[in-house]
């Protein structure tokens, strides 16, 4: 067990080190000089050439990469260029709604799945399985960006009852802050529904096929009982892993629908930002969400290894 | 190992009048156990669909998409404009069959694009093992843990915006999955004995891989092929969403939806209708790519 964690671990610094170099070089291919862009209009050959070595930017490639690297380590990913304020901060601010929204969206794709799951895998081949699994792949088919627009037309536009935009942590106004993020999180959370319903449906089919449920059923336990008490829990052990995977795809799913609800996330400060060629922040954000999922990855594997005794051994 | 197309192998190893007869029983073989799935079916129907649009979109649409005052601004449904006219007085219709051009180019090319480098990579990496294989895979790791939508904003504010960059941005975050399918299928089949016969012939590596593996780890590299391109567009309409794509006033569909935003409460159809046949789209192709999946490759069937 402990051999696995630790490989894997490593495993995850080996991967995160990768992400660093990678994001590293494609900043570096930028069309630009960097330094010119912190300075503005008005600027002294002797102010660019001390900001040119404040920053490394004089030394080779190798040594500036460890520079950015060491301070990345501190937490320090460096200043705006527009309005010189700290890139860690203004990230930070914008991880969090992301982050409740991604939260917020697991806890409704659960909601939903979960039922339409077992019902599919229960009466099999129904009208039930057909119409649980139709949903599940328009929910997952639907861009996120528009099924925001329409919830957002016909809920707030023509019923009036949620805000069509805006965002307030729930943790600060935990009534308000959480009526702002039902929309939101039933547009990202019916893409996550979509596919979780159909990996319940078909663990649970395969776990339903297994020797152990044969002799229930032969000892006569009833198909409800099944099902709840001796199938369920094997069948969503691989829920798990699909958290894991699909964590970067609501990651990546959270930055359009919060520009539909105008929700102060990642999304928002990142395309700001390339919009306005701040490449510190660009650099900031697109490293904090990889880093997210990377993390967000190795917990849920950890988690899977301790839920399930045989992938240990492999 | 038992292998779904073996026979596809063959043409390799074996004189060409043996196997005439069973790649054609096995291409009929294949095509009955995909009608047999209503879904795909649908899905090869609107992909057909979708392709008729673009390749006659100038004989189809019945405006120019980028003439602005064609009607007046807004305007819902009418029989003029069968999905009504955007705020410039477009005709919405004409700009959703030209925005399937792009959807689709960029969809088919991005993908495409991500195969021949993915497949590639995936090839060298899996044949020659070793340090080869170690560094390649590293950096694959590294691609694959971004979300591909992030990874193709980086890709768009390196590059910037138009046609071509979107494609390039779409297509890498696309190489790492093709490159790892690969590699874990050449895996297995290097240790086949043909391979074997073929390296103690004196046959290159080079052309051990072009000849004998390629063709043996084909089946799963299509299936991947035809999941992704509903991915592909998917992302192209996200980055489009957000401005970040092909620049006004090029018709496509996520600009088309972004732009409607604004007048969802006196226009909602400037909005809803362009999402609705990027929906179709979607779905269709997720339901060809199952079907396909099934048919071709049913050690992956869920």
């Amino acid at each position: 067990m402990l051999r696995f964690f630790l490989s894997r671990i490593g495993q995850t610094l080996a991967v995160l080190l990768t992400v660093s170099v990678i994001i590293f070089v494609l900043m570096r291919l930028i069309p630009g000089d960097p330094v010119l862009m912190m300075l503005g209009d008005d600027f002294t050959q002797e102010a660019y050439q001390q900001l040119r070595a404040k920053l490394g930017f004089d030394r080779s490639i190798v040594t500036q990469y460890l520079i950015w690297l060491q301070a990345i380590l501190r937490g320090d990913l460096g200043d705006s260029y527009l309005n010189h304020e700290r890139v860690s901060r203004l990230v930070w601010e914008a991880f969090l709604p992301t982050l409740s929204l991604v939260v917020a969206s697991m806890l409704v794709g659960m909601l939903v799945a979960v039922p339409s799951g077992i019902v599919a895998a229960m009466r099999k081949n129904s009208a039930w399985d057909w119409g649980s699994m139709g949903f599940a792949i328009f929910a997952y088919s639907m861009p996120s960006f528009w099924k925001g627009i329409v919830l957002i037309w016909i809920f707030s536009v023509h019923l009036g009852w949620f805000p069509a935009v805006g965002y307030v942590h729930p943790w600060e106004d935990v009534w308000g802050g959480t009526w702002r993020l039902v929309l939101p999180a039933i547009t990202l959370g019916t893409f996550f529904s979509g596919l979780v319903a159909r990996i319940i449906r078909s663990s649970l089919l395969e776990v339903l096929d297994q020797d152990y449920i044969k002799a229930a059923r032969a000892r006569g336990v009833r198909r409800a009982a099944l099902v709840y008490r001796h199938a369920l829990a094997n069948a969503l052990i691989p829920v798990v892993t699909v958290i894991g995977l699909q964590f970067g795809a609501l990651l990546g799913g959270a930055v359009l629908t919060e520009t539909v609800f105008g929700i102060p996330g990642m999304g928002r400060l990142t395309v700001a930002a390339i919009l306005n060629r701040d490449y510190a922040i660009v650099q900031g954000a697109i490293l904090v969400g990889v880093v997210a999922v990377v993390v967000v990855n190795l917990v849920v594997d950890l988690a899977y290894a301790f839920l399930n005794p045989r992938i240990r051994v492999a | 190992m038992a292998r779904p197309l073996d026979v596809e192998a063959l043409p390799a190893q074996a004189p060409v009048a043996a196997m005439a007869a069973p790649s054609v029983g096995t291409a009929r073989r294949w095509w009955r156990r995909f009608a047999r799935n209503r879904g795909a079916v649908f899905g090869l129907g609107v992909f057909l669909a979708v392709v008729v649009m673009a390749l006659f979109a100038d004989v189809l649409a019945p405006y120019d998409p980028v003439a602005q005052g064609v009607g007046p601004a807004n305007e819902a449904p009418s029989r003029a404009h069968w999905a009504g006219t955007d705020s410039f007085g477009r005709d919405l219709l004409s700009r959703i069959i030209y925005g399937a051009r792009i959807a689709l180019a960029v969809g088919i090319v991005a993908v495409l694009l991500a195969m021949v480098v993915g497949v590639t990579l995936g090839l060298v990496a899996g044949y020659y093992g070793g340090p080869v294989d170690a560094v390649i895979m590293r950096v694959m790791d590294g691609l694959f843990a971004f979300p591909i939508i992030i990874l193709a904003i980086a890709m768009m504010a390196v590059m910037g915006f138009g046609v071509k960059n979107v494609i390039i941005a779409v297509a890498v975050g696309f190489i790492a999955p093709f490159a790892r399918v690969t590699r874990a299928d050449v895996l297995a089949v290097k240790e086949e004995p043909y391979i074997e016969a073929a390296r103690l012939a004196g046959v290159s590596g080079p052309a051990i891989i072009a000849r004998h593996v390629l063709p043996n780890v084909l089946a799963p590299i299509i299936v991947q092929a035809a999941l992704r391109v509903s991915g592909a567009i998917i992302t192209e309409a996200g980055l489009s969403f957000l401005g970040l794509g092909p620049p006004p006033p090029t018709p496509v569909w996520g600009s088309m939806i972004a732009e409607g935003r604004n007048f969802i409460v006196m226009a909602p159809h400037v909005s809803t209708i362009p999402g609705i046949a990027l929906m179709v789209t979607i779905v269709g192709l997720n339901l060809l790519g199952d079907g396909l999946r099934d048919t071709l490759d049913p050690r992956l069937r869920r």
